[in-house]
């Protein structure tokens, strides 16, 4: 079954805060084999000039991918996620995430189509501060592979 | 440091690094860590999260950038899977990149590739940095 195509346009109430926690920045980067001391120690991030700890670029992702499950777990839109694979992503930062942010996440439909059989669905996360400052937007391509004949 | 591109980088990937991103990402998806359900949908195997081989670009690209704060501008499409064999030595993924552009205010254009046995994982791999 097709995706719904008035998803596009929809925008959804921010979240409620995420709070950036110094040990989750930690856990990510070494999950990812980062060993520079400005992601683990706040010394070093000070001296290379961040209020904290610094996130790798892609550790936004925690954020926004479980933020936007509220667009792609919505019966109305008709996603099969045991279809669904991971197509495209993009990040446009203003600065990067560092440890004591509150971020709120808001959550758009850009693009919903289909093409060769499969279904594509393009969100965008709009990521502010708690006090409205503008850190990153994320954008995700999701790609519902046909159903095999 | 040169300004012609972003040397190539090679990283291993084992089981263990994709159980270790599950738990740090949230994403646990069980293409990701169950052998039986990656190839119950028709995959090869179990497979990296695509957002881990990004992670490894981005590992690369801001250490050629000289940190988180120098990159603008990231993004990547997933062009092909991953997959990890249940090995110690797991498989390997090689990331490089090009200088497209130095823009007047000093921004740099670059397009990012990641590779894995030769054919490319990552393609239209694309940052802008502002260099420090």
């Amino acid at each position: 079954m097709p995706l719904d195509p008035s998803f596009v346009g929809r925008s959804w109430p921010p979240s409620d805060p995420y709070l950036v926690g110094r040990e989750k920045i930690r856990e990510f980067a070494r999950a990812i084999g980062a060993e520079d001391p400005e992601y683990h120690d706040p010394e070093a991030a000070r001296r290379a000039g961040y209020a904290d700890v610094v996130a790798p670029p892609t550790f936004p992702v925690v954020i926004t991918m479980s933020s936007s499950r509220q667009i792609i777990r919505d019966p109305e839109l008709g996603l099969d996620y045991s279809r669904v694979v991971h197509g495209d992503q993009k990040f446009a930062y203003e600065r990067p995430v560092v440890a004591g942010d509150a971020l709120v996440c808001q959550n758009f439909v850009d693009e919903v189509m289909q093409r060769g059989g499969h279904d594509f669905i393009t969100t965008r996360t709009e990521v502010r501060t708690e006090s409205g400052e503008r850190v990153l937007t994320a954008w995700a391509k999701l790609v519902q592979r046909g159903e095999d004949k | 440091m040169s300004d012609t591109g972003l040397p190539p980088h090679t990283f291993t990937v084992t089981r263990a690094d994709l159980v270790r991103y599950c738990g740090a990402s949230g994403d646990f998806n069980p293409i990701h860590w169950s052998e039986r359900t990656a190839t119950d949908v028709g995959l090869p195997g179990v497979i990296a999260h695509g957002m881990y081989t990004m992670a490894l670009a981005g590992r690369a690209l801001t250490a050629w950038a000289g940190g988180s704060d120098a990159v603008v501008e990231f993004s990547v499409r997933f062009s092909r899977p991953v997959p990890v064999p249940d090995t110690d030595e797991g498989t390997e993924v090689v990331v490089s990149g090009t200088v497209k552009e130095v823009t007047e205010d000093g921004l740099t254009k670059i397009s990012l590739t990641a590779t894995c046995h030769g054919e490319k994982v990552l393609s239209l791999g694309q940052a802008i940095v502002r260099k420090r």
